[in-house]
């Protein structure tokens, strides 16, 4: 853990701004103006590297983009990298640095809530700008901080209503990770249970580096739930879709995920193990409006493999932003937040249309109900156009408040 | 019935995955004093090499023991290259084989990607009464165990056992009487290492095989050990023992986090009571 990647990032993209220099002052003549210096702040390595290793790449191929059309508002993008190393402790240090010591004007990057509730006090005391780019449980209401993924009334609710009024799922057992995330998705799940007419048996939570679950497993199968909800979260976790098929097996009781297949689990797993698992998502490598990202990224990576939706949130996020940048002119982030804050910004990105909603600073768009096939893949059974995420803005009014920062959680 | 069922089976599975996770250190930290925070990623090598020997049509039993001397002839260039020139020097061990372990994570992070590779074990499962419970963690808990009472017998009843223990108790003594000490501290490094690679390997279906999958294992393999105390294979029996019924009972009983959080507790308690751990004062034995 020793070795400082950041710095060494910081030496290659500065090396390549200087190399391209040149380049770009004969397109655009912008090589003399200042680069916009933005921060992504992502777990390179650790258990929970599965959900940020596409992130990244994601980013960095559309700053180059960018880039290489002539700049933000006549600025090149200066990118700097921090391997926060899963652990929330270098999500605090290096929030710190990127604000104070190398002045960014945006930090994207998160990855766990828990991550993301360690940097925003860090964002909000030094007046910056942060967007996390994940689904998560929703109600952070705070005018520094923008959610680009989806929250449980956007993913959610969809897929409950699907489980438990066209599939029979009624009974439902829950499992989920054990810090913020799963406890607060984990209530949602329990709320739309319950809403459509199911019933919760059990709540269950699992310390990230659980790999045994027989325990639970015997458990669920003296519960006799019709659903099996998953919540759980990285490496360690996808133990147990292998333990579940090899034990009670989806043939016989069902599964759904609010998680899986963001840390492309279904390349991971055999493909029956994958198979039949039910989950909602914002991106899938087989929309149609995905093609074009889809292979740039793979040309750009050299990754032929599966992109996914935690993959095209790199894009998504900074795309939102750049727009959101145009709009006001400016990086600097308080102008930022004033054009968020109109409600104007949206984006035709490869999911979908992606609007801002400024009440909320959080992101209205297309959900798509998919479920895992033979192929370490999935289908499409339908799609719901732009979603509003309506559980924060039933909380949360930036507009009214815009001093509000805090996050606002589930009572059931 | 059922019910005395399930828990001997939460109970066998609990002590089977000690046992596994910590006989290898037993061996290396136990007998030789090497504190190896490189544990946990000869595990993952373990996983590593069963996995890629599966794939390529090697019978997954035959992978397993493939795994296991892949890891133990690794373990024997480890310990030539690096911890023999380290013996004694505790904090010196501890840095270079956490160097280790990070080089480990970075190298299979490089060669074989982030993402975890999976090998199925597909034995389907047996019912008793309204639970299924799957042959293969069956097979971790016998496995666990005919790889407990191998290395009792090879320990106990064999010439080398009995010139490894001689040599780990007084080297100065073993090697006036003729014992090459350097063999036999190599020999005895690679058993630890094999065991363990064995234990990946063997773990390898349940929990697939990925880069940061060390981590996961090695807080309670040397937790397991160092109760065990002086006698490391009747002390991390006796360790794995109690932490696996009391992770199988209460993980059952209430949740996995329950589970951990008591047999953390219980650690705690029986260091504080036992600082020499289980075998602490007992004289003799192995």
């Amino acid at each position: 853990m020793a070795f400082n990647r950041r710095e060494f990032v910081k030496a290659a993209s500065g090396a390549i701004v200087l190399a391209s220099a040149p380049f770009v002052l004969k397109r655009a003549g912008i090589a003399a103006e200042e680069p916009i210096r933005i921060g992504n702040i992502l777990d390179k390595s650790g258990g929970l590297n599965i959900y940020s290793l596409k992130q990244m790449q994601a980013l960095a191929m559309t700053v180059e983009e960018i880039n290489k059309a002539g700049g933000l508002i006549g600025r090149p993008i200066e990118l700097l990298f921090y391997d926060s190393q899963s652990d929330n402790q270098f999500n605090s240090k290096y929030a710190t640095d990127a604000m104070v010591k190398d002045k960014v004007k945006v930090i994207h990057g998160g990855i766990t809530s828990s991550s993301r509730e360690v940097m925003r006090p860090i964002v909000d005391k030094f007046k910056g700008l942060l967007f996390y780019n994940s689904l998560y449980e929703g109600g952070v209401c705070d005018r520094r901080h923008v959610s680009t993924g989806m929250v449980p009334a956007q993913q959610l609710a969809p897929l409950i209503e699907y489980m438990v009024k066209e599939k029979g799922g009624k009974k439902g057992y829950i499992l989920a990770a054990d810090y913020n995330y799963g406890h607060i998705t984990s209530k949602w799940m329990q709320k739309f249970i319950r809403d459509h007419g199911g019933e919760d048996l059990a709540v269950e939570f699992f310390p990230l580096d659980v790999t045994n679950f027989a325990p639970a497993i015997s458990r669920i199968q003296a519960a006799k739930p019709d659903v099996v909800w998953s919540a759980l979260v990285g490496g360690a976790h996808i133990a147990f879709y292998r333990q579940f098929e090899a034990t009670i097996g989806k043939k016989n009781m069902m599964l759904a995920s609010s998680t899986y297949g963001v840390g492309l689990e279904q390349l991971q797993l055999s493909p029956e193990e994958g198979d039949g698992i039910v989950v909602a998502t914002s991106f899938i490598d087989s929309l149609p409006t995905a093609k074009d990202f889809i292979a740039k990224f793979k040309a750009f990576s050299g990754d032929q493999s599966y992109v996914g939706e935690y993959g095209e949130y790199g894009a998504r996020g900074l795309l939102i932003w750049a727009e959101a940048v145009r709009q006001a002119n400016s990086a600097e982030p308080d102008a930022v937040i004033e054009a968020l804050a109109k409600g104007g910004v949206k984006v035709n990105g490869a999911g979908g249309l992606y609007s801002v909603d400024g009440q909320t600073n959080h992101t209205t768009m297309d959900i798509h109900l998919v479920v895992g096939n033979k192929s370490q893949s999935f289908d499409l059974i339908r799609s719901f156009e732009q979603r509003p995420p309506s559980d924060t803005q039933m909380v949360c009014d930036l507009n009214k408040n815009p001093n509000d920062a805090q996050q606002y959680e589930i009572k059931l | 019935m059922d019910d005395v069922a399930i828990y001997a089976y939460q109970i066998g599975l609990s002590f089977a995955i000690f046992i596994l996770i910590s006989l290898g250190l037993a061996v290396i930290f136990g007998m030789m004093r090497v504190i190896n925070l490189a544990q946990g990623e000869f595990l993952m090598l373990g996983a590593y090499f069963c996995t890629l020997i599966t794939k390529a049509g090697v019978d997954l039993w035959i992978s397993f023991f493939l795994a296991a001397l892949a890891v133990g002839v690794f373990g024997m260039i480890v310990e030539r290259v690096m911890i023999r020139y380290l013996y004694g020097r505790i904090l010196d061990t501890l840095l270079a084989t956490w160097g280790l372990s990070l080089f480990l994570v970075g190298g299979v992070t490089t060669i074989f990607g982030p993402q975890s590779e999976s090998v199925a074990a597909t034995l389907g499962q047996v019912t008793v009464g309204a639970f299924g419970i799957s042959l293969y963690n069956l097979v971790v808990i016998a496995f666990a165990l005919a790889l407990l009472l191998g290395t009792y017998a090879l320990w106990r009843y064999t010439r080398f056992g009995l010139v490894v223990r001689g040599t780990m108790q007084n080297p100065a003594m073993a090697a006036a009487l003729g014992v090459n000490t350097g063999l036999v501290y190599t020999l005895t490094f690679g058993f630890g290492s094999a065991i363990t690679g064995l234990a990946g390997a063997v773990l390898a279906p349940i929990v697939g095989a990925a880069p940061p999958m060390g981590v996961f294992f090695i807080g309670k393999a040397f937790i397991t050990v160092i109760s065990a105390g002086h006698l490391p294979l009747l002390g991390t029996i006796s360790a794995s023992g109690l932490y696996g019924v009391i992770d199988g009972v209460v993980a059952y009983i209430s949740s996995s986090v329950i589970g951990e959080m008591t047999v953390l507790f219980v650690a705690i308690i029986l260091l504080r009571l036992l600082p020499l751990g289980i075998t602490g004062r007992m004289r003799r034995g192995i």
